[in-house]
């Protein structure tokens, strides 16, 4: 194990400085996720145009370097794609942190893969999987209008 | 006593962990287990073993009245005055479950209140929640102060004529206050009120006298006091045993089971349904006596130098912030460093081996309070040295260096 592997200098800078962080008034989803198990919380807006694109997507929250960082890189990344191509990235991501080398998709370019690799760290630390998680789980939960709480339990 | 000697006696402590040297500060957690208690389960299990209670063979005798022998230790440890005040439980939280259950049947109803303090542990506040839904009484929280305390007058101001009992803990988990409990006692009972003391914390770190504390319920947890896990004691005083109806039924805890109706054993079986954690109950005997050799004053005065050096220590660490400052103080010393989120710092002591905790240490009344989401906790247990503080404050250090503060 080591530190640096998850503590990349990227991470820190999202971590410190989330990108998006707040709430904006016109979205249509929103939802919410918990992580029981510490007590941090994320809640994510977005707003999907008549062509099912993410025209803009924010969240509140607080907890760790590592959610905080996910949060930020997650919105970034998202913004501006297609409903399906989100859920192709949220799947590619999760996947990405449970077990695959890399990932897989075709929608994001090579220096935005380079961004989101960064928190293959925590795969090195079980513990912390759910901190990197909370935020994509709770993405999904918003695009399919879910009214249940994500939980990292689950 | 020798530390270092009283170390060698807890097998974790062989061997490195994760190429580090345990320095563990979870203690408020769970303790570490010393070689006796282990041996004991095994013992017992590979040369002992029988279920207790029923059967008239050799071990089933041997075997229940080694299980009652730690009955009548802990009756000594915490000077109760009857054996039978003693019920075995599976741990603090089904202690609590317990009282809660019996007593809010038998004697809360519609409007009534019970007083906790919001430093309470979950296990402290959710069996009563279950009572405020199936029984709409209310629930009403003694407010901390400034560094961290409840005192006797914030639980005064909460007590009124719908008050039915007082529930509280012996030593905050998180701020490591003790609370004022023999005086909370004289006010609760001066006005007919009973009173639980939730002694998770209190057990493990302080000298304990029920005949003196006079309190009615006392919730202790076995893992806490270098005790197995799965094995917890509700001391109640006699007259609430046999006036409270039991709590779970099965085996054991029946007197005569007839189809057209049930009487119920004496004490203590009454609460002791089905099978109980025979192995487990065994073994706290060797815990309790593990605490007494080395003397209940002495583990005190052990960790109130190490608590005082500890909040020397990291108070100089700039940018460590202790949470509360309660005058009568645990080993517990809970913090948050400026710009580093507890759990960020529990993965970065990990790394060195120190274990500590992060998160809301199940307190989130307290943590909505203090207005945190979470703190990073270090707490003590008898075979902590300085030498750990010191290996915590390195850790802390390179944690600020890695955040670049």
């Amino acid at each position: 194990m080591d530190l640096k592997d998850l503590y990349q200098e990227i991470i820190l800078d999202h971590g410190k400085n989330p990108r998006n962080l707040g709430k904006f008034d016109n979205y249509n989803k929103d939802a919410k996720g918990n992580n029981p198990l510490c007590g941090d919380n994320v809640h994510v807006y977005l707003r999907l145009n008549e062509n099912k694109k993410v025209e803009d997507i924010a969240f509140e929250g607080h907890g760790c370097a590592i959610s905080m960082a996910s949060a930020s890189i997650m919105t970034d990344m998202v913004r501006g794609k297609e409903e399906k191509e989100v859920k192709e990235i949220i799947s590619d991501f999760l996947g990405m942190i449970k077990e695959k080398d890399s990932l897989e998709n075709n929608i994001l370019k090579d220096d935005e893969k380079t961004k989101l690799m960064s928190l293959s760290g925590v795969k090195q630390y079980p513990m912390r999987v759910k901190c990197a998680t909370l935020s994509w789980h709770t993405l999904t939960s918003a695009l399919d209008n879910s009214d249940q709480i994500v939980k990292t339990e689950e | 006593m020798n530390i270092d000697d009283i170390k060698k006696e807890f097998p974790i402590f062989d061997d490195k962990i994760q190429n580090n040297d345990l320095v563990y500060l979870d203690s408020a957690n769970s303790s570490q287990k010393p070689r006796i208690v282990v041996d004991r389960i095994y013992d017992f299990y590979t040369k002992e073993f029988s279920n207790i209670g029923r059967s008239v063979h050799y071990l089933a005798v041997a075997a229940t009245n080694l299980y009652e022998q730690t009955r009548v230790s802990v009756q000594k440890y915490i000077n109760a005055k009857d054996k039978d005040e003693i019920v075995f439980t599976k741990g603090a939280t089904e202690a609590i479950n317990l009282v809660a259950n019996t007593f809010g049947q038998k004697y809360l109803s519609e409007g009534d209140e019970v007083l906790l303090t919001e430093l309470e542990h979950h296990s402290n506040y959710v069996p009563w929640h279950f009572l405020r839904n199936a029984k709409n009484i209310k629930i009403e929280f003694a407010e901390i102060n400034d560094d961290g305390e409840v005192t006797l007058e914030a639980i005064e101001k909460k007590i009124t004529n719908k008050t039915k009992i007082i529930s509280v803990s012996h030593l905050s988990n998180v701020t490591g206050a003790i609370l004022p409990i023999k005086e909370i006692v004289q006010l609760a009972h001066s006005k007919n009120i009973p009173v639980l003391i939730d002694g998770c914390q209190g057990a493990p770190h302080l000298k304990l006298d029920m005949q003196d504390i006079d309190c009615d319920f006392y919730a202790i947890s076995g893992h806490k006091m270098y005790g197995p896990t799965g094995i917890g004691v509700l001391y109640a005083k006699k007259k609430w045993l046999e006036d409270l109806p039991p709590y779970q039924g099965g085996g054991g805890m029946i007197n005569e089971v007839k189809k057209e109706g049930i009487t119920y054993g004496e004490l203590p079986n009454k609460f002791e349904a089905g099978t109980m954690a025979t192995a487990q109950v065994i073994a706290f005997n060797e815990s309790i006596k593990f605490m007494e050799k080395i003397g209940i004053q002495n583990i005190e005065k052990h960790e109130k130098e190490l608590l005082d050096y500890g909040l020397e220590k990291l108070r100089k660490n700039n940018s460590v912030n202790i949470i509360g400052n309660p005058k009568e103080k645990g080993g517990v010393i809970s913090f948050t460093i400026e710009g580093v989120h507890p759990h960020d710092i529990a993965t970065i002591l990990d790394e060195d081996g120190v274990a500590i905790r992060a998160g809301h240490h199940c307190c989130q009344i307290l943590h909505d309070k203090l207005n945190l989401p979470a703190t990073a906790r270090a707490s003590f247990g008898v075979y902590n040295t300085k030498d750990d503080i010191d290996k915590l404050d390195e850790a802390i250090n390179k944690c600020k260096k890695i955040f670049n503060l």
